[in-house]
């Protein structure tokens, strides 16, 4: 669970990013946030995993307070949370195999179990037979399913996804979407930041619409509401 | 950690040294460049302090006795430059035996000296070594005041001249390898951190995914301790092969006994431990200096 009381946070270069936040999302929600560029979506998903830390205001997750958690405890936090961006961000000199199998190297688990689940989740986002291959020779959604399948691989209570469709085209698109609700089927919460009218109007689901920083509008099976 | 999760860091830095290629071409040439240095200049300290110690231990003091001085007064004056605490050795010597001494060290022109076995013009001598050779002159001075001591020879300039060499030679030697060292960690830290700015992206990835930053630091340290191994390896083989030649050839100069080197062994081994260590830390200290302020992410 995710809850957030009167969040604000500025960047040290003045930019007032949020403005006062309320919000909670429970377990095994799916969550769509919407708004124009600029709106604060990146910042809201950033404080989850502490990326970013607040100005002001609470932030737990996970039963965890993050405003008092040490340094040393944030690897622990973001073992629980999948975290999927728009650039995929894979390690380029590694391949796909050793790109997934990181995330279990870094929490020890044995190289027997590593293997097994390494090679499970590829076969789940479909890319068994291209788990020698380096992030350059696949294609975009080839590497955005290779950033899923790192983000879920030691089963997170939560994915965060920063427009993960950005960059595709609407095939791939939808191809992503569908793994996406597979996970959330699995019982892991999803929150995505995105600008697909054409998804959130299609698969229909809890849209938090954000302006200037501030939540405008938080409805379930919402509609994406803005013409761009 | 555990075990599998150091033999994991093990084989990343390998890796990374393999994928790196030009920086690792360029940190080791950088290390090896340096510990070569490094490694003639401390050949070149040890030796020269060696030598100089030996010159020093060569060092000694003749008291010379008044010719009138009576038996017991010779007696009382080698008993009190016995009691003198810094004092290692006191022998006597009439001189009979100087001139035995004089002529065969001359050799062959040795026996212009024999006319004088008549009339014999040297001095009984009383043959003082001290503990540390540097109280030689303040020894000699006190010796000098005694009763019955003409005067005191231990080739005054010769010696002070000598210590004065040897205590410059080794502070200036002692600065050189120091500002060898540094310039050493300051190129190798500055190689990898061209490594590393590339690699910046890649580490923010890593804390992404839950890396702590041991984690991340591990295969780096490897890598430094890699590189500065690879580094020395090349500085060793030149300095134990030289110092083999050195030594296979110096019987020239070893026939002056003062010019001894340091035998092969131990001391060229003692010399390669040294410059792998040296690399070894330089590498580290490099890679651990770099690697610093990229984990504040
Ligand atoms: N690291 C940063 N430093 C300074 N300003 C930032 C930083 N990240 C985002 N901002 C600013 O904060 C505001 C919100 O940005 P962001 O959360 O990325 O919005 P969105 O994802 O909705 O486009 C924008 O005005 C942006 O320029
Ligand atoms: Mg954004």
């Amino acid at each position: 669970m995710i809850e957030m009381q009167g969040v604000y946070k500025t960047y040290p270069n003045g930019v007032v990013a949020l403005n006062g936040l309320d919000v909670t999302i429970d377990q095994g929600e799916f969550v769509y946030i919407v708004g124009h560029s600029g709106a604060g979506k990146s910042t809201f998903t950033k404080l989850i995993f502490r990326e970013e830390q607040p100005s002001k205001g609470k932030i737990i997750v996970n039963n965890k307070d993050l405003s008092s958690m040490k340094w040393r405890h944030v690897p622990m936090l973001r073992r629980g949370i999948g975290v999927v961006y728009q650039d995929f961000r894979l390690l380029p000199r590694m391949t796909v195999y050793e790109n997934v199998a990181f995330a279990l190297e870094v929490i020890e688990e044995s190289p027997k179990t590593i293997r097994k689940r390494v090679m499970e989740v590829l076969d789940s986002v479909g890319l068994k037979n291209k788990a020698r291959f380096i992030p350059d020779e696949l294609s975009g959604g080839e590497q955005q399913r290779v950033a899923i399948a790192r983000a879920i691989v030691n089963h997170p209570g939560v994915l965060i996804a920063d427009e993960p469709t950005g960059n595709l085209d609407p095939d791939t698109s939808w191809e992503i979407m569908r793994i996406l609700e597979e996970i959330n089927a699995s019982g892991t919460t999803i929150i995505m930041a995105t600008h697909s009218k054409e998804i959130v109007n299609t698969i229909k689901k809890r849209v938090i619409a954000m302006e200037d920083g501030i939540i405008v509008r938080d409805e379930h099976r919402g509609e994406y509401g803005y013409e761009i | 950690m555990k075990f599998r999760t150091l033999n994991r860091h093990f084989k990343e830095g390998t890796k990374n040294i393999w994928r790196n290629s030009w920086m690792t071409i360029a940190s080791v040439g950088a290390v090896t460049t340096t510990l070569i240095l490094v490694g003639v200049f401390l050949v070149l300290m040890l030796n020269l302090n060696h030598i100089a110690d030996n010159l020093e231990e060569d060092v000694q003091i003749k008291a010379l006795i008044e010719l009138t001085a009576e038996e017991s007064q010779v007696e009382e004056i080698g008993e009190k430059i016995e009691s003198i605490s810094e004092v290692e050795s006191v022998t006597y010597a009439t001189k009979e035996e100087e001139l035995e001494n004089l002529i065969d060290s001359m050799g062959e022109q040795g026996s212009v000296w024999e006319m004088y076995e008549q009339d014999n013009p040297l001095h009984d001598v009383y043959i003082i070594k001290t503990t540390d050779p540097l109280d030689t002159m303040n020894i000699a001075s006190e010796i000098e005041a005694y009763e019955g001591v003409d005067r005191v020879n231990y080739g005054q300039d010769y010696v002070q001249n000598l210590f004065k060499f040897n205590e410059y030679a080794r502070n200036v030697g002692l600065v050189l390898i120091f500002a060898l060292v540094f310039t050493a960690i300051f190129l190798i830290s500055n190689t990898i951190k061209i490594t590393i700015m590339a690699r910046k992206r890649e580490i923010g990835i890593m804390k992404l995914v839950g890396a702590t930053n041991a984690f991340i630091r591990w295969p780096f340290f490897i890598e430094g301790l890699l590189l500065g191994v690879l580094g020395s390896l090349i500085p060793v083989a030149v300095i134990v092969g030289g110092y083999y030649y050195l030594t296979q050839n110096m019987e020239i100069l070893s026939r002056f006994n003062f010019m001894q080197i340091l035998p092969f062994q131990p001391f060229a081994w003692q010399i390669a431990g040294l410059i792998i260590g040296i690399g070894a830390c330089i590498g580290v200290w490099g890679s651990v200096m770099s690697v610093r302020k990229f984990l504040k992410v």
